[in-house]
This record gives structure tokens, sequence and C-alpha cells, in this order.
């Protein structure tokens, strides 16, 4: 994270709170924000919104061989999620028992650590979900 | 007029109980927990800390105060086991709930009662002509506690938390503060130093002259202050470093066992620390009623304890969050291998 501080600086809205933005025009929702609304084109205009803390998974794949700085969570759910507004991301489904995690479950978003691998680094919080009982 | 507008609590999903600690050092887990009244405690999961556990309860009391959180001047968290030794929870919570950038915040460390000290600022700040646009101060106890592999103190050190919100309208308030006091010692009966990773405790030390001398004194400040006995008072709640210290110093204040029993969360989760009071605190707020008097003690190691009279008001039935003990029941069990992960205890970690 420590390179890369001030691109993760300026994602700490996104990260912490979804922050993304909607198309007035067409009413799309965007997550991660957009600069231009692919539909619209210059019609469009985008105004700063928060996406829904809820939704339900797309699909879901489980990982057995995580990537660096996340070997110790394995195996662990990754899921596309479509927010309570259509909008779509991909998050870590954690805190789920097996059986719960499936297409069409109920999440929630969570405040989480994404990433700690250095003792002495920063630590990047962000989002992830678990499914609604 | 000065109050409790919302509150909110936070559990992490996982448990291990007394019993499967025992197991490890080989000692006699049924009888462990039945001397410390503590069946099995909350752990934190290995992407859980401090920080997450306060941005969690912070939420929550949010949502249940109805209030916007920008209008949060005043932002504390009491924690011992903040993930920054410098770096402050206390800005990572107030961006993450959408409440910064105009607002004063910081981190306090007092043990097990920094959160309630925060409480106690938020009512100054609140309350006070200068400065006047802090509406509401909210003060977080969040804790990963940590306890030394094999140490007592392992069989209750658990994580979770909970943020309460000070306010001053009457017509928000679900629980008007009457007064509070506190009294405060060098005590060294705990403590851990800056690079250490585990807290040290002076074992029996920690009773009589820690606990016990502070909580009853402050308890008993603050009756006087009122003019109010045991009997007046529907609830209390005290800090809970285990099942059984609560119940004690209530009998020896002339307490009975029913005052108590709403608040007494740690036979169910363990000591949360700077969690401890406040989530007992919660889970009485959860039931009471209209008129219901409270008498809330935390303590903190090192050593000082607040005592809070709170009375609650008719708001306080419009809206009722999940209860904590319905929170008791999310959970999963793991075992001391996981559990070793999950709080880092392996050296690799």
């Amino acid at each position: 994270m420590e390179g890369n501080l001030p691109l993760i600086w300026r994602k700490f809205g996104e990260r912490y709170d979804l922050d993304g933005n909607k198309c007035t025009t067409c009413g799309t929702a965007y997550f991660p924000a957009r600069a231009v609304c692919p539909q619209c084109r210059r019609k469009g205009k985008l105004v700063d919104q928060k996406m829904p803390k809820t939704g339900k998974i797309i699909t879901f794949t489980e990982l057995f061989s995580g990537p660096a700085g996340f070997e110790h969570e394995t195996p662990y759910f990754i899921a596309i999620i479509e927010l309570d507004n259509k909008a779509r991301l991909l998050s870590q489904v954690v805190d789920s028992e097996k059986e719960k995690v499936k297409v069409g479950a109920r999440v929630e978003k969570v405040f989480r650590k994404i990433s700690d691998i250095d003792p002495e680094g920063p630590i990047a919080y962000g989002y992830k979900f678990k499914v609604r009982d | 007029m000065i109050g409790i507008v919302g509150y909110g609590t936070y559990i992490p999903k996982y448990r291990i109980t007394v019993e499967e600690i025992a197991r490890v050092w080989q000692k006699d887990g049924k009888a462990i927990s039945k001397s410390l009244n503590v069946k099995e405690k909350a752990v934190g999961s290995l992407d859980e800390d401090a920080a997450t556990i306060a941005v969690e309860s912070a939420r929550r009391a949010v949502s249940h105060a109805g209030i916007k959180a920008k209008d949060i001047g005043a932002l504390y968290v009491g924690s011992e086991s903040h993930p920054y030794a410098v770096k402050p929870t206390a800005s990572i919570v107030a961006d993450a709930i959408g409440a910064s950038p105009d607002l004063t915040a910081a981190d306090l460390e007092f043990a097990c009662k920094a959160g309630t000290a925060g409480i106690q600022m938020c009512m100054g700040l609140v309350g006070s002509e200068i400065p006047k646009w802090i509406k509401y101060g909210m003060s977080i106890g969040a804790d990963t506690a940590q306890g030394r592999p094999g140490d007592a103190l392992e069989f209750t050190a658990a994580s979770g938390g909970a943020a309460f919100i000070v306010g001053k309208k009457k017509e928000e308030i679900i629980a008007e503060i009457e007064d509070t006091y506190s009294f405060t010692t060098d005590t060294p009966d705990f403590w851990r130093r800056q690079q250490a990773e585990f807290p040290r405790h002076a074992g029996r030390f920690t009773g009589e002259p820690a606990y016990f001398k502070h909580v009853m004194r402050a308890a008993e400040g603050v009756m006087k202050m009122v003019k109010m006995k045991p009997k007046d008072f529907d609830y209390a709640v005290f800090h809970q470093p285990n099942g059984k210290f609560p119940i004690r110093v209530a009998k020896m204040l002339g307490f009975e066992r029913e005052q108590i029993e709403q608040g007494l969360t740690t036979p169910h989760i363990g000591n949360t620390y700077s969690g401890s009071m406040m989530i007992g605190l919660s889970s009485v707020l959860d039931k009471a009623k209209a008129g219901d008097k409270i008498l809330a003690v935390s303590y903190g190691s090192g050593a000082g304890s607040d005592a809070f009279v709170l009375k609650a008001t008719k708001n306080i039935e419009k809206n009722r969050p999940t209860s904590v003990f319905e929170m008791f029941k999310d959970k999963e069990y793991i075992d001391y291998a996981t559990y070793a992960k999950f709080r880092k205890k392996l050296k690799s970690l």
C-alpha cells in the first residue's frame, strides 16, 4: 500500500462508504464512479451518489490460492454483488457459512481490513460483504 | 439537558469457549469457566481490529439515533488496542461514517474505561457555551483485547465495542445523563509497555485495591451527588473483567441480583475491555422503559472509574435497535488454532 498511498487515499470514499455516482439523464448508478455515462455520452449528467449498503450475490467463487497478502485468508469467497440500485461490484464475502453463500443470497456491507501485510506500514481498510441471515 | 440520543454495539461473530482454551493449557476448563462465570468469548476475525469494530458500532449508533453523521462535532475512540501507536483510529471512524471533516477527534486510552471518559468529554463539549457548533458528540469503546497465551486473562480477553452519541435536544434524548462522577488514582494493577505485545497484570492485586476500590468509590460518589440509594435504581451495570467481579461489587454496594442481570454481558462474550461496561449499558437500554433509573460504572486499570446516573425518557421506547442479547446468537465456534491465527498469536502472521 505504501507506494500507492496517494492513489488509495483518493479512493477512501469509494472503499469506506461506497461513494459512486449516478447519471441523472438515464438514472443508471455507477460504482466505481465514472467520468462519462457510457449510455448518454454528452447528454449524460453525473452526480455523486452513495451506493446502497445491501444487495444480492450474482455469482461467486471460492479461492483456495490467494494472491500475495491474502494467503492466510484462504479459502475465501469473492462474489459479484448487485447492489439494490443495480450497480455491481466485486467483493470478498466474509463471516458467512459456506452453505449460505449462494447465487441470489442477500448480502450487506461490512467495514474490514483489506490489506495489512507490513507490520510497520499503513493498513488498508475497505468494504467486504456478509450474507444476511 | 444532556443525554444519550443513540447507541450501537458490534460483537464479532466468532467465539471460543473457556473450555477450549483450557484444553490447550491442560487446565480444568469447567472449573475455570465456573469460577470466572464466563462461558465463551467473542473473537475478531483476521480482518478485524479496534478500528473496524469502532466503525461498525458507530454506524449502528448513527442509524439508531437517526441523525446526520455530519452533525457529529466530536468523536473519541477509547481502546487499548488501537491499530496504530501513532495515527488516530478516530479519523478512520469519522471518515468511514461520513462525519468528517468538520469535527474534533482523538483517540483515548485508559485501559478499559477510555470510552466512558470520552462520554464525559462529549457531555462537556455538547453542553458548553463555547463551542456552540457541536450538536452531537460520539464516544466509542472498542477493543480486540490482547491476552498472553497461557495467561489467566486469555480466558476472558475478547473483541467487541459500543458507541454512544451524546446530544442536548430533549426530543431526541433516550436517556438523560443526570450526573457523572469519577475516581482516579495511580494504581499499577495492569499495564502494557509501549512496544510490548501483551499486557501484564499484578494478579490478585487487580481485585481489592484496584477494581473494587475504584468502582465502589465512584458509585458511592455519584449516588451521594444525586441523593440516591441502590434501591432507587432499576438497573445497575459495572465494568466486567469477568462474570464474577460485577456480581460481587453489586452485592458490596447493596444492589440486588435482578438489578444487574440485564447488563451482565461478559458471561456470553468475555471482557471486551473498553467495550465492556458500554455493551452492558447498551443491553440495559435495550430493555429500559421511560422513567427507569440506571447506574453505570466503568473501570480502567491504572486506575479509575467513571460513574453515571441515567434516566430513560419516553423516546427510548420509540425505536429499539437489535438487542445485545439478540446479537449473542449470531455466532460460530472456533478452535484454539483458528483463534491463534485470527488474533495473530502465531509468529509468522
